[in-house]
């Protein structure tokens, strides 16, 4: 094995393409060019050197590999990176996304396309930090991190109510993630250290356990999101520039999912068993009741923003079900969201790039001057709606079947949320590819650009092959999972039986 | 080096006495050769600090106590004063401009900030009530004719009156209390009030509250903050970034020996003032700032807050709060240094603008300038990676040992509110369009900018070895 800080580059690698596409000064086209072009090598590097990661990683071990530790502030905070199957799987959807959202944003960004490609970089660094920190000052650093690009992503390309969508989400997640602060410090106490790997052996008195689950519950809740704190998300969406969208849909909102796996269930198993019925509640109602919302919506964004907040409710639901179905349906199901609301964002902003305008009612009937468009939109959206032999079925019925086991009222109403799901993507679909083109607007509207094919057919191809072979993902997280699980269950198992002696 | 004089160790003061005997040959030189004298008064002035700093840095490790414990030099004294030092240097350097204007040829200015400095130095040091008033008074009356020095401008001849009065009546009640104090426990060394009080009594208490009120007004802290926004916006940029650093840096060192060496034996006494005094200020500095248009009322009121959350560490009353605030005025400095260099760099054909509106489409017209204030702006917030997330890091990290979770919870919930004015100065800059070209920026202003700046964004790589001064400096306290 070499030594060389594999991980930490893979981190920090975006960060120094952003320092180059900051030297390279000027305003003019070529020096735009010079930019996009930068931007996106470095995302394709970054990306390559992170398949090395896959390439080496060990799936049948439990524990954390590639670890890099080193000092850094006093005692007990360290540096410490690593990633297990449970984290890698993110890592690696942030990278391969990356190139995808640089590309589609190539020819819809055209002002200050220097400081969009340095926002994007610094976003990646410490969207990757986020999935590999293993102390949790680290992690939180990389966690608030991302709010700073964000902020200026939706605030300056962002659509006309950006400064309201901007400060909403900043606010709203910064709320939430300071409680958890507070969280991390008392832990910090509790063990003397923020190292992630100890705190996960290190015993939570039961009172601290309730406090921090709820505090971390605060912070992830918000960044999921789950019902009813979500209100952040469709603004962010819609005011969101089309890249944007997708880094949102598919990485950001999965930082509060990866946070419930990663701290919650193996630090506070005991709350998050207390708590499970509380999650349960949420979930089921962000399923059914955002599902409702989604019908209502009149702009196509905030329709898949709204139907992003159902998805969670399905991760929510499998993960804190602790079973071994649920927890890895919840990563998958992660996954797959990663990949199909990335696209379902990147297909609105294919239309949006022609005729500027995300109304649903504005389109109609485009299948027959864009055939390709079609048959892509079709994909990802049955992929939403949950269709068997795509990825979105694989997520939804293992997240349903773990928390069958567990509860089954939670499972029976969160099923109707499927229905929903195809009530509402299917009447998407019919109001924008189906019917006659009337509208003399859309009379001369062109199919995908070969660089629009560039970014969709890998992911359908995606989209597919998890749908019927889910292995790799499945594969990658089972060891770590079955891990957690384990730990979890056992830890449940032990209050109860001693609840039982009393 | 053994100098002493009528028995006492003069090696320990031996920056000060630079310091004092420097300023005065300034003054003689600036006295006999006239006003022409001025920016040459202003560098070597600016010298001076740093050879003092340079002579602090390099007095032998360990506590030293002369003049009958009236005057310690530990690592903490050493930490703040070189600080300070830092502080009025940077002012100074930052002054240059100001003073080049040929109406305000001034060179009493530097003596001032030089006198004013001093002061600072024996108040970090001092070992009894009576050096703490000493120094307290001569920091403050060069202050309070600092603030007026622009004198063709009512506005700062109001904030030098204003600053006074009110000064002088809070140097009353830490007069009074002191009185106390001393009345009830017979001795006015800190480490005498400390053996002599172990349990509360009314009397003292009383004074207590007094001394503390007269501190409370040095840091501005509410409810004794009502001068600051007056005296910030009246007073000279120069004058301002100047108040809010070195000052606070000393009144606060001061404020956090008193309570610890002074009055360990009744921590629930005094930390019960600190908890409320924190609360109300972080949650003024927070919610009044939001409906300020003026970017120095505005740092006004921030600096109200910051100096809350510098609170929240020594409300805990442990060497972790300690250890907090010293990492918190010491980023604090820097972000405010570097946020008045920008104050100061907004010029509009030779006019100085101060509305939070002129600051529109900076990232279009000075994308660096926008960019170094942004990330100040960041890290006043306490945004990770930043320098202030540190900060606040280990201030509420002292008061959650400490068990101080109330005081914790509304400190991070204010700080979310704070942050709503602190990204509409960013929004302002980034989102809006642009108000028209600025001036070019003078060098020894982008200087302090990118220094600062530059502090503030790469802090989390060299972290570690500020932490651990810090922790040492702490620890010379208890």
């Amino acid at each position: 094995m070499t030594t060389w800080p594999i991980l930490s580059v893979t981190t920090f690698l975006p960060l120094v393409g952003a320092l180059i596409v900051y030297l390279s000064r000027g305003d003019d086209e070529a020096s735009r060019r010079n930019s996009r072009w930068i931007a996106l090598w470095t995302t394709i590097i970054t990306f390559a050197v992170s398949v090395i990661l896959v390439v080496r990683f060990d799936p049948s071990n439990a524990d954390f590999q590639f670890v890099e530790k080193s000092a850094w502030l006093a005692t007990g905070i360290t540096y410490h990176m690593g990633v297990d199957g449970i984290s890698l799987p993110f890592v690696i959807l942030t990278t391969a996304l990356m190139p995808f959202c640089i590309i589609a944003s190539w020819k819809s960004v055209t002002s200050r396309v220097r400081e969009y490609m340095m926002a994007f970089l610094i976003l990646e660094t410490l969207m990757i930090g986020t999935f590999s920190a293993l102390d949790l000052v680290l992690f939180y650093l990389f966690f608030e991190g991302g709010l700073i690009p964000m902020f200026l992503i939706i605030g300056v390309w962002g659509g006309p109510r950006r400064v309201y969508a901007s400060f909403k989400f900043f606010l709203y997640t910064l709320l939430g993630s300071v409680l958890m602060l507070l969280a991390i410090m008392a832990l910090y106490w509790n063990g003397n250290t923020t190292d992630i790997p100890t705190l996960m052996h290190t015993a939570v008195p039961r009172s601290l356990q309730t406090w921090a689950w709820l505090a971390f519950f605060a912070s992830f809740a918000v960044k999921m999101p789950m019902w009813p704190v979500h209100t952040w998300l469709p603004d962010a969406h819609v005011e969101a520039p089309t890249a944007g969208s997708v880094v949102l849909a598919a990485i950001l909102l999965k930082m509060g999912g990866y946070g419930f796996l990663r701290f919650s269930l193996p630090m506070f198993p005991l709350a998050s068993h207390d708590f499970a019925p509380l999650i349960f509640t949420l979930s089921t109602i962000a399923i059914i009741y955002t599902s409702l919302v989604a019908l209502m919506q009149e702009d196509m964004k905030k329709l898949i923003a709204y139907s992003s907040v159902a998805h969670m409710g399905f991760v929510t639901m499998g993960i804190f079900a602790g079973t071994m179905q649920g927890v890895a349906g919840g990563v998958f199901q992660m996954i797959s969201h990663g990949i199909v609301s990335g696209a379902l964002f990147l297909c609105v902003g294919i239309v949006y790039d022609r005729m500027h305008t995300r109304e649903i009612a504005a389109y109609g009937g485009l299948v027959n001057r864009m055939p390709l468009y079609a048959m892509t939109f079709m994909v990802f959206t049955m992929a939403n709606v949950g269709l068997p032999g795509t990825s979105g079925f694989i997520g939804e019925f293992m997240t349903l079947i773990g928390t069958f086991k567990v509860s089954i009222p939670t499972a029976f109403f969160a099923s109707t949320g499927v229905i929903l799901s195809a009530g509402y993507a299917l009447w998407l679909y019919r109001k924008i590819v189906f019917g006659e083109l009337v509208k003399p607007s859309l009379m001369t509207i062109k199919d995908m650009t070969l660089r629009e094919c560039v970014i969709l057919f890998p992911m359908i191809a995606l989209t597919i092959l998890f749908g019927v072979y889910p292995k790799p993902v499945l594969d990658m997280s089972a060891a770590s999972v079955q891990q957690l699980v384990n730990n979890y269950t056992t830890a449940v198992t032990a209050v109860k039986a001693a609840a039982l002696l009393h | 080096m053994s100098f002493t004089t009528a028995g006492y160790q003069l090696a320990p003061v031996l920056p000060e006495l630079v310091l004092s005997v420097g300023a005065m040959a300034l003054l003689m030189l600036g006295a006999y050769r006239g006003q022409g004298t001025t920016s040459a008064v202003t560098s070597l002035a600016t010298v001076l600090l740093i050879a003092v700093g340079v002579l602090e840095y390099m007095l032998p490790a360990g506590k030293q106590v002369t003049f009958g414990g009236s005057f310690i030099v530990d690592d903490f004294a050493r930490f703040m004063k070189i600080l300070a030092l830092i502080g009025s240097a940077v002012t100074l350097v930052l002054s240059t401009e100001f003073l080049s204007d040929p109406s305000r040829r001034i060179f009493e200015y530097s003596i001032l900030v030089l006198l004013s400095t001093l002061g600072m130095m024996v108040l970090i040091s001092a070992g009894d009530l009576i050096s703490l008033y000493l120094g307290l008074e001569l920091m403050s009356l060069a202050l309070y004719v600092v603030a007026a020095s622009n004198r063709d401008n009512a506005k700062s001849n109001e904030a030098g009156l204003k600053y006074f009065v009110l000064g002088a009546l809070s140097s009353g009640m830490l007069l009074y209390g002191a009185s106390l104090i001393y009345g009830f426990t017979g001795t006015v060394s800190f480490t005498g009030i400390a053996s002599a009080v172990t349990a509360a009594n009314v009397g003292l208490v009383f004074g207590l509250v007094f001394l503390l009120a007269g501190l409370c007004f040095k840091i501005s802290v509410v409810p004794f903050h009502m001068w600051t926004p007056d005296v910030y916006e009246g007073a000279p940029t120069p004058v301002t970034a100047f108040f809010a650093s070195a000052p606070k840096v000393a009144a606060l060192a001061v404020f956090t020996r008193v309570t610890l060496t002074a009055f360990p034996g009744i921590v629930s006494q005094w930390q019960q003032i600190l908890v409320f005094v924190s609360i109300a200020s972080m949650a003024l500095g927070a919610f009044a700032a939001i409906g300020q248009s003026n970017i120095k009322r505005l740092m006004a009121y921030s600096s109200i807050g910051h100096m809350g959350f510098a609170l929240v560490g020594l409300a805990s009353g442990t060497v972790e709060g300690a250890q907090g605030v010293l990492m918190y005025i010491v980023i604090y400095v820097t972000m405010t240094l570097g946020s008045f260099s920008i104050i100061l760099a907004m010029k509009r054909n030779g006019q100085a603008v101060e509305q939070i509106s002129d600051f529109a489409g900076l990232s279009r017209t000075n994308p660096l300038l926008a960019f170094f204030f942004a990330m100040l702006l960041f890290s006043l917030a306490g945004i990770p990676p930043l320098a202030g997330f540190f900060a606040k890091w280990y201030v509420f990290v002292a008061a959650i040992k400490a068990n101080l979770f109330t005081l914790a919870v509304i400190g991070v919930l204010s700080s979310v509110v704070g942050a709503y004015y602190y990204l509409a100065i960013v929004k302002t800059m980034y989102f809006d369009e642009p108000a028209g070209q600025v001036d070019p920026v003078r060098v020894e202003v982008k200087t302090v900018l990118a220094v600062a700046g530059l502090f503030n964004i790469l802090f989390a790589l060299f972290a570690g070895p500020v932490v651990s001064v810090a922790s040492a400096a702490a620890k010379s306290l208890f």
